[in-house]
């Protein structure tokens, strides 16, 4: 995955035929409005027009882009590797003060989960094997996915990926190797590949500006829970600096 | 509630705010009855420290009575009276199992800061930038402590606030920095600042069986509180540091040197001039006493760091440091570890903490408090403030 491939990748077409068409007509228009005007406005109509020709032209939208909307793709799926990058992958190790055995435990008891990832609305056991999960975003757009246990060893290891007919497309595995002195060595893997079409805007939606890191906070919470029992927050009372701010 | 909030460089002032709740079932709310400003207050007050926001209740100096416990705290009860570490911790981290309590993994939500800027984020602090927790502090009349099962720690009734409120803080400070210098009968240990923490530091060596103590400033009234304590004074305006310890040593030199000055160094000699000129920039320390201590600690000596230092320092001599073989030992103090040994030692009458103190005043005064510390006004050496 070099930086090259990625470049072009957001050059991709991501605006439809038709719109291409629509929007290469009124940005020329407004451009040629926008010369007419003094001032301000028109030089705004130009400004927006030529935004509006550029992307009829090359049919590429940024702000789709950022929305995750597709509407050139939208009928093909993508590429395995394009879909792949599109993805978040997060891998993650940390040392956790507690025997394996109690680890792997309340890992396996996926219902667990929304207490430590934020996204992670709600995980209902629906067998030994299979949960149902629920993620909400922000503004409560949610999307759901049932998953599976592929692999199970007590107190070792669990995998696990979603079904056939998932909103989101997910995969994770956790490795708990016991040291004799330092407490369990935890090893994370954990990806979400988007989902075609609109659902896509409601994946960016849902795992935020920086999803990497917003999951590895979410595993650090499993850490601290663990050890401490509990999330710490630094929820305070604040003041507003009235005065200071008079001076 | 009241409290004295952080409003931008040299701009701190008391206000309402609302009051503490707790939050987790391990948190406390403790109603304050003594609190202190820092000499590592300064540095947020001077705007050397990244990640303050304004708005941000400042204080990690603080005792009081025990007004509301969350459901797991089961140690402490409404009416405990306790002094509360400035440090956080969980007790069940890696760090905290070795009784590295101010290392501890769990207590700093703001974890990921921290990494950034040090690969690896020390435990949560109480009123000490975001990058440290973000925790409100405690110049206030009510603070939320965290972890409450691990760090505050109850005091018996015949000893005064006075006589304790500086085991939060600054007496496990200098003691620790002084432990760290192994020291051995005969021993001579040189401290560079005579501020609070420096006093006790000089104090601290003593009880620990120090036969020579240097104290190195050159503020006179701080000079003189170590004299007091039986320290033999350098005034580096006055008198050239290195000859000096040399004719104190037999040419030897210190055994142990205590930075206990930190961020804010000044100096008289080039290298300081040039920090000054430096620090218009962020991120730069001031050095100045470091590489001091650096240069005329004896070979195979143990150099010892309470002060606070930030981000980056410069034109460190690790040469000497290299060469000369000597140990550093460093780190926010693991409070813990001292409250029950210095609270006996208090009631031993071995030291009253209570010496340190120049002033005594309402948290109302508290921007004032500030203010005069900062420059060192009024003969101001530890303000003590009554909410």
């Amino acid at each position: 995955m070099t930086l090259t491939k990625t470049d072009s990748d957001h050059q991709q077409q991501n605006v439809g035929s038709t719109e291409r068409l629509a929007s290469v007509g009124s940005g020329g228009l407004l451009v040629l409005k926008g010369l007419h005007h003094r001032g301000l406005l028109g030089a705004a109509m130009v400004g927006v027009g030529a935004a509006m020709l550029r992307r009829g032209v090359s049919g590429h939208c940024s702000m789709y882009e950022k929305l995750g909307i597709d509407h050139e793709h939208t009928q093909d799926p993508p590429e395995p590797s394009a879909y792949y990058e599109r993805g978040i992958h997060v891998t993650k190790s940390f040392t956790i003060n507690k025997p394996a055995q109690d680890l792997y435990n309340y890992w396996r008891n996926f219902e667990n989960f929304p207490g430590f990832m934020t996204h992670v609305s709600e995980v209902k056991k629906l067998d030994e094997k299979r949960s149902h999960w629920k993620a909400t975003g922000p503004a409560g757009m949610s999307v759901e996915w049932d998953a599976e246990i592929i692999n199970d060893e007590p107190g070792k290891l669990i995998a696990w990926q979603s079904l056939e007919g998932a909103d989101v497309h997910s995969k994770g595995s956790v490795r708990f190797i016991e040291t004799p002195d330092r407490g369990t060595q935890v090893k994370v893997t954990l990806d979400y590949l988007p989902p075609a079409g609109r659902l896509a805007a409601a994946f960016a939606y849902l795992f935020g500006e920086e999803p990497r890191q917003q999951i590895q906070e979410d595993l650090r919470h499993f850490k601290q829970l663990m050890e401490s029992g509990e999330i710490p927050t630094n929820k305070s009372p604040r003041g507003i600096c009235k005065a200071t701010a008079e001076q | 509630m009241k409290a004295l909030v952080w409003c931008g460089k040299k701009k701190v002032s008391v206000e309402n705010v609302p009051d503490p709740e707790l939050i987790n079932p391990r948190d406390a709310i403790i109603k304050i009855t003594t609190t202190c400003i820092c000499g590592s207050d300064l540095h947020l007050y001077d705007g050397y420290m990244p990640t303050m926001q304004p708005g941000d209740v400042l204080g990690h100096e603080f005792m009081g009575i025990v007004e509301e416990v969350g459901s797991a705290v089961k140690n402490l009860k409404k009416g405990d009276r306790v002094v509360v570490p400035f440090t956080i911790a969980c007790g069940n981290c890696f760090y905290c199992k070795r009784k590295l309590w101010s290392c501890c993994d769990n207590t700093n939500p703001n974890a990921w800061m921290a990494e950034k800027a040090m690969g690896y984020s020390p435990s949560g602090l109480f009123g000490y930038s975001h990058m440290t927790g973000g925790y409100a502090g405690g110049q206030a009349e009510y603070v939320r402590v965290p972890c409450a099962d691990v760090g505050p720690y109850k005091i018996p009734d015949d000893l005064t606030d006075d006589q304790v409120v500086f085991l939060t803080d600054i007496f496990p400070t200098g003691y620790m920095a002084a432990e760290n210098c192994n020291i051995h009968s005969g021993d001579t240990v040189a401290v560079w600042g005579c501020g609070p923490v420096g006093q006790f530091c000089i104090r601290s060596a003593f009880l620990l069986g120090a036969k020579q103590v240097v104290a190195i400033d050159d503020v006179p009234e701080r000079l003189r509180m170590a004299e007091q304590a039986g320290a033999i004074p350098i005034n580096f305006h006055d008198e050239f540091v290195y000859e000096r310890l040399l004719d104190l040593t037999g040419g030897i030199g210190p055994d142990s040197c205590i930075d206990a000055v930190g961020a804010e160094a000044h100096g008289m000699t080039l290298d300081a001039a040039i920090d000054r000129v430096k620090s218009v920039l962020p991120g730069f320390d001031h050095m100045h006493a470091l590489r001091q201590a650096i240069n005329c600690c004896r070979k195979a000596g143990t150099l010892s760091v309470p002060g606070v230092y930030i981000s980056l320092a410069d034109m460190i001599p690790f040469g000497a440091l290299m060469n000369k073989g000597l140990t550093v030992k460093t780190g926010q103090t693991h409070v813990m570890n001292y409250l029950k040994p210095l609270t006996e030692r208090i009631q031993k009458k071995e030291i009253d903490p209570s010496f340190v103190i120049t002033h005594k005043m309402p948290l109302d005064q508290a921007a004032h408090a500030y203010d005069i510390f900062s420059k060192k006004n009024d003969g101001c050496i530890k303000v003590v403030l009554k909410p």
